[in-house]
């Protein structure tokens, strides 16, 4: 039997708390009591593998999936998937979602006061590529209010799902647009601790990929769990 | 070479629209070898209010401990359509249900062998990072010698196995918080 080389646990503070008061509905749902460390077998380093065919045509273009255009700003959406010692992770499920350009997702419980799009579901799905690659077409989401507390606006964002390689890579993210004025009022935001950390979710205007006379491109890369580069580096602390 | 890895941030409210390709209550197709289960149970938080905006996350061996991953040694067996993936939302009640097969025991650390067991993982609003924990059989001799269940204080491992003891039909209950707070795990 061979032995199961684990994953390396996130930096000191690189994450956000389960419990953020300033995020109210943290309050009555993050667990109470101390997580159980596990070590990682081969139940933890495993996980589900996807394939071309999981995804459809249309999965990575949201200006596509429907008989007209939708409304708003189109953008590209592009980066790698890379694990944190730089090495790319390929065939990866990405699940995107997002609201539509008037700050409304497609969603019975979102009664936010705009306009729906029916040419705009605001769900896409890729796999990375050979080099973690990975390129999403759409329409830039709009802010919305939240009532979380007074006059709460959610920053633009895209929220993104990762499935990596295994369970201790799996990982359910924001993305957000630079220079956007609402980020430090956004407690979602403001819940991780480190800035440079914070700031790996803000995409970065990416001129090299516009499309001339079509759309706009952000760059955004994300970086998932590499693994411990040697069996020794745990026992160390 | 060492990146700073992206943070996690909350499924929000309205995952169903970008988790929907994947749910299932169906993990095990009707023909797949192993004894049947079908697993009910409801989510809720630390007031016993119903978390009617959650999804879990089932990922599992089959009948044989083999995981469908190139990372599992024993491989599975060419041919078998088992993934041991699926993906439940929870209903108005905070309800689920589902259908799987009874997991093979697999390697744990030291060599030692781990008793059947489902991993889960649970997402919703409110929190900012995904849930780890594990659903164990009843009936199972192996559940007395889990390295898993032994790192688990005594009084908490009960929240870790299903109840319905010679039944078909189990029922798991998850509590986010409290006293009867279900165990969840630090990967």
């Amino acid at each position: 039997m061979s032995k199961v080389l684990g994953y390396r646990r996130p930096y000191f503070d690189t994450q956000p708390p389960l419990l953020y008061p300033g995020y109210r509905s943290t309050i009555k749902r993050a667990p109470s009591k101390p997580l159980v460390v596990l070590p990682h077998t081969i139940s933890e380093v495993t996980g589900p593998m996807f394939g071309s065919g999981d995804i459809g045509p249309n999965d990575h273009d949201l200006t596509a999936q429907h008989e007209g255009a939708p409304v708003g700003e189109r953008i590209v959406v592009s980066g790698r998937l890379l694990d944190d010692n730089a090495k790319p992770i390929a065939n990866a499920l990405i699940e995107m979602w997002q609201a539509n350009s008037a700050g409304r997702y497609r969603h019975d419980i979102d009664d936010h006061d705009a306009p729906l799009d029916p040419n705009f579901t605001g769900a896409g799905r890729v796999l990375t590529g050979a080099d973690g690659e990975y390129r999403f077409v759409t329409i830039k989401p709009a802010a919305y209010p939240w009532r979380n507390h007074y006059n709460a606006w959610r920053p633009a964002h895209l929220h993104f799902s990762l499935f990596g390689l295994g369970l201790v890579q799996r990982l359910v993210t924001q993305m957000y647009f630079p220079g956007d004025p609402l980020l430090p009022y956004d407690p979602m935001y403001n819940s991780i601790p480190d800035d440079k950390a914070r700031e790996r979710l803000i995409s970065h205007f990416d001129w090299e990929r516009t499309i001339p006379d079509i759309a706009l491109a952000y760059r955004f890369d994300m970086v998932l769990r590499g693994r411990e580069q040697t069996p020794m580096e745990t026992s160390r602390s | 070479m060492s990146l700073l890895t992206t943070p996690s941030q909350t499924v929000g409210p309205y995952l169903r629209i970008g988790f929907l390709p994947l749910v299932t209550d169906t993990i095990a197709p009707p023909g797949t070898p192993g004894e049947r289960f079908t697993i009910r149970g409801r989510m809720s938080d630390g007031d016993g209010t119903p978390i009617n905006d959650g999804a879990l996350e089932i990922w599992q061996a089959d009948a044989k401990g083999r995981y469908a991953h190139p990372e599992d040694g024993q491989k599975t067996a060419a041919g078998n359509a088992f993934r041991g993936f699926g993906r439940i939302l929870t209903d108005g009640d905070g309800a689920f249900h589902f259908t799987t097969i009874k997991p093979g025991p697999v390697a744990g650390p030291d060599g030692k062998q781990q008793a059947p067991h489902l991993m889960v993982t649970l997402f919703m609003r409110g929190m900012l990072k995904h849930l780890i924990t594990r659903m164990y059989f009843p009936d199972e001799p192996l559940n007395q010698t889990d390295p898993v269940l032994q790192r688990v204080p005594a009084d908490r491992r009960a929240t870790l196995v299903a109840a319905g003891s010679g039944k078909s039909t189990l029922e798991w209950n998850i509590v986010s918080q409290g006293p009867a707070e279900t165990v969840f795990f630090d990967l």
